[in-house]
């Protein structure tokens, strides 16, 4: 079976002086289907990791194949291009434009794969349908609360068909009863057969995850759940 | 393939520059106060020009005046014989030749009207006596408004007649000569034979007020003397070459002490004039629209800065470098481009509304007005190269961070 992602021996040291190692020897597989939760606190390496997964940045050494593909051996421009079509980011201040509708924000999604507009548009819409936000097209993010906020922005990374939901403490600036609409959400796009890798510091939803696991100073370690 | 569309760029940058309308208004304004400062000086300065130019008709570009010195002998030879006029005329392109002996400034003679016998009325007038070749009336561009010019025959026979300017007649009380009225000149009588209607040549308009004799009476009964004044009309067209030709003509021995009056060459005229008025203006122009560059490289670089976030999220969703690049660059070309296009406007109708006000005609290079609005994006192309290079350089890990 080829995982979605593989990372083998992973590390990523900082060029400061003194340099600073962030990951030691991560190895890690998250296969089709997988919900993953990575806990950690704050300065554990939870940011370095997210984005060694999501392609921002190039681990030091070692391997990390994507979709079966090596990416540690890629180019900037096909890096790139993997992100932007096989990755969906879901960020903690879900980096909405609060100068564009709920729908043309969601239609970023595919601005850089040329898809043409109109396609955008409709699979933006459908995404937006399936978020349970279909009737907030024409808002612009500023009237909509955190929660709605967090489901556009979901929306956005759900409308290229990622084979990666990347989650960077999805529910960081979100209430209690918002927090339990996302995960129940993400509970959802699982049933729906997402790949979901969630990043928090937050052990109760990270709890709803299939399998967690926790980072400690770089390290990873497999948490043992029910 | 990670690409970008042209359409969707375009569509991004603009809703992209119309996020923020305050500021995108501001910057806007000052590439149109750089490009309307450059149409509108270009346009006054070419306005202007081609008005001064326009006063230049055809009548007073075909005039050549030349002076000649009075000797300092009285019996030296004239520095100019009076019979040089006739190898002016043989000149080609002269139309006609005049020449006259005036008296001298502050000299004028008095003159009197015998027919009138009125104790309150002033009778002796000091008036400029002059000397002339017949074929003034033609060069001064006068006629007559009663009687007639003398003719070669009056010159001939040293005939003692006159003509009096329109001023002079006026001020000697003679309205009409068909009853032969006299004056008398320095206490000399002539008969009056003809009064001159209106002079339309700018530079002998003396004439209006003089009395004008046959050359060859003026000389035996006034002691005038030689030629003063040489007025010569040209084809058109010809003015600038007799001007050079009609000294030597004159006095072959000598012509360098001869002073020519010559139309200025209107093209060159016009020039000057508008490389007077453009010059510093234009300066101001091209500081103004530097500045404006300045406002879009500074306000580009703070959106940039500002849209931090942005960036980083962009790259997130697969924009390459490049994309970024292109984005903020095409947002700054169309601040530029619009700034030009307003500022077009504004110069245009700056040169319109200036013209309006000096009873001018407006004259706008269509090409200039065109190129307004492409010379406005190349400014807003380049103000943005910097901020565009920052944010294409930015990692996306960092841009990230920043503020949301």
């Amino acid at each position: 079976m080829t995982y979605v992602l593989e990372l083998t021996g992973v590390s990523r040291t900082f060029p400061t002086d003194p340099p600073v190692t962030a990951l030691v020897d991560i190895d890690l597989r998250v296969g089709r289907g997988d919900y993953l939760g990575i806990i950690g606190p704050s300065g554990s390496g939870k940011s370095t990791l997210l984005n060694v997964l999501g392609l921002l940045d190039v681990p030091s050494a070692d391997r990390y194949r994507f979709e079966g593909v090596e990416t540690t051996e890629l180019g900037d421009r096909r890096r790139t291009e993997l992100r932007g079509s096989r990755i969906g980011f879901v960020f903690q201040s879900f980096h909405l434009l609060m100068y564009r509708t709920v729908v043309e924000n969601v239609m970023l999604g595919g601005l850089y794969t040329g898809v043409p507009a109109a396609v955008r548009r409709e699979r933006a819409v459908a995404a937006l349908a399936r978020v349970g936000m279909g009737h907030r097209h024409e808002f612009l993010p500023g009237r909509l609360s955190g929660g709605e906020r967090q489901r556009v922005a979901i929306a956005r990374a759900l409308v290229g068909d990622p084979a990666l939901l990347l989650c960077d403490e999805p529910t960081g600036n979100l209430d209690s009863s918002n927090t339990a609409a996302v995960l129940d959400l993400f509970d959802e796009l699982r049933a729906g057969g997402a790949t979901l890798l969630v990043i928090t510091h937050d052990l109760a939803v990270a709890g709803r995850a299939d399998r967690q696991v926790r980072i400690t100073d770089g390290r990873l370690s497999e948490v043992v759940t029910r | 393939m990670s690409r970008l569309s042209v359409k969707d760029l375009v569509a991004e940058a603009v809703s992209g520059v119309g996020a923020r309308p305050a500021r995108t208004v501001l910057t806007v304004v000052g590439i149109v106060m750089g490009i309307g400062t450059l149409v509108t000086t270009l346009g006054v300065s070419a306005t202007a020009g081609n008005q001064i130019a326009g006063r230049f008709d055809a009548a007073t570009a075909t005039e050549v005046t030349v002076h000649v010195p009075r000797a300092g002998d009285p019996d030296a030879p004239p520095v100019v014989r009076w019979s040089a006029t006739d190898d002016v005329a043989r000149l080609n392109g002269v139309t006609a030749v005049a020449a006259y002996s005036r008296t001298e400034e502050g000299k004028d003679l008095p003159v009197r009207a015998n027919a009138v016998k009125d104790p309150t009325r002033i009778l002796d007038r000091l008036l400029p006596v002059v000397g002339a070749t017949p074929t003034l009336l033609d060069t001064a561009r006068a006629d007559v408004a009663a009687g007639r010019f003398f003719d070669t025959g009056h010159v001939r026979r040293h005939d003692r007649v006159a003509i009096l300017g329109a001023e002079a007649a006026n001020q000697l009380g003679l309205t009409r000569i068909d009853n032969q009225p006299a004056v008398l000149v320095d206490g000399r009588p002539f008969t009056v034979i003809g009064v001159l209607g209106a002079v339309r040549r700018a530079d002998q308009q003396t004439l209006g007020t003089a009395v004008i004799l046959p050359w060859t009476t003026a000389d035996d009964d006034l002691r005038l003397g030689p030629i003063t004044t040489v007025s010569i009309t040209t084809a058109l067209g010809g003015a600038p070459l007799i001007a050079a030709q009609a000294p030597i003509a004159l006095a072959p021995n000598d012509p360098a002490a001869l002073q020519v009056d010559a139309p200025p060459d209107p093209a060159s005229l016009r020039t000057g004039v508008a490389q007077d008025v453009s010059g510093l203006l234009l300066i101001l122009g091209l500081v103004s629209l530097v500045v404006g560059a300045l406002g879009i490289a500074n306000v580009t670089l703070v959106t940039v800065m500002e849209r931090t976030a942005e960036i980083g999220l962009r790259r997130a969703l697969g924009a390459r470098r490049r994309h970024i690049a292109a984005q903020f660059l095409l947002e700054s070309t169309v601040i530029g481009l619009l700034g030009g296009i307003v500022g077009a406007s504004t110069g245009v109708l700056a040169v319109v509304a200036i013209s309006v006000t000096r009873q001018w005609t407006p004259v706008v290079d269509g090409t200039l007005a065109a190129a307004s609005p492409l010379v406005g994006a190349v400014v807003g192309l380049l103000a943005g190269a910097y901020p565009a290079m920052r944010a294409a350089r930015m990692q996306p890990v960092d841009a990230l961070r920043g503020p949301a």
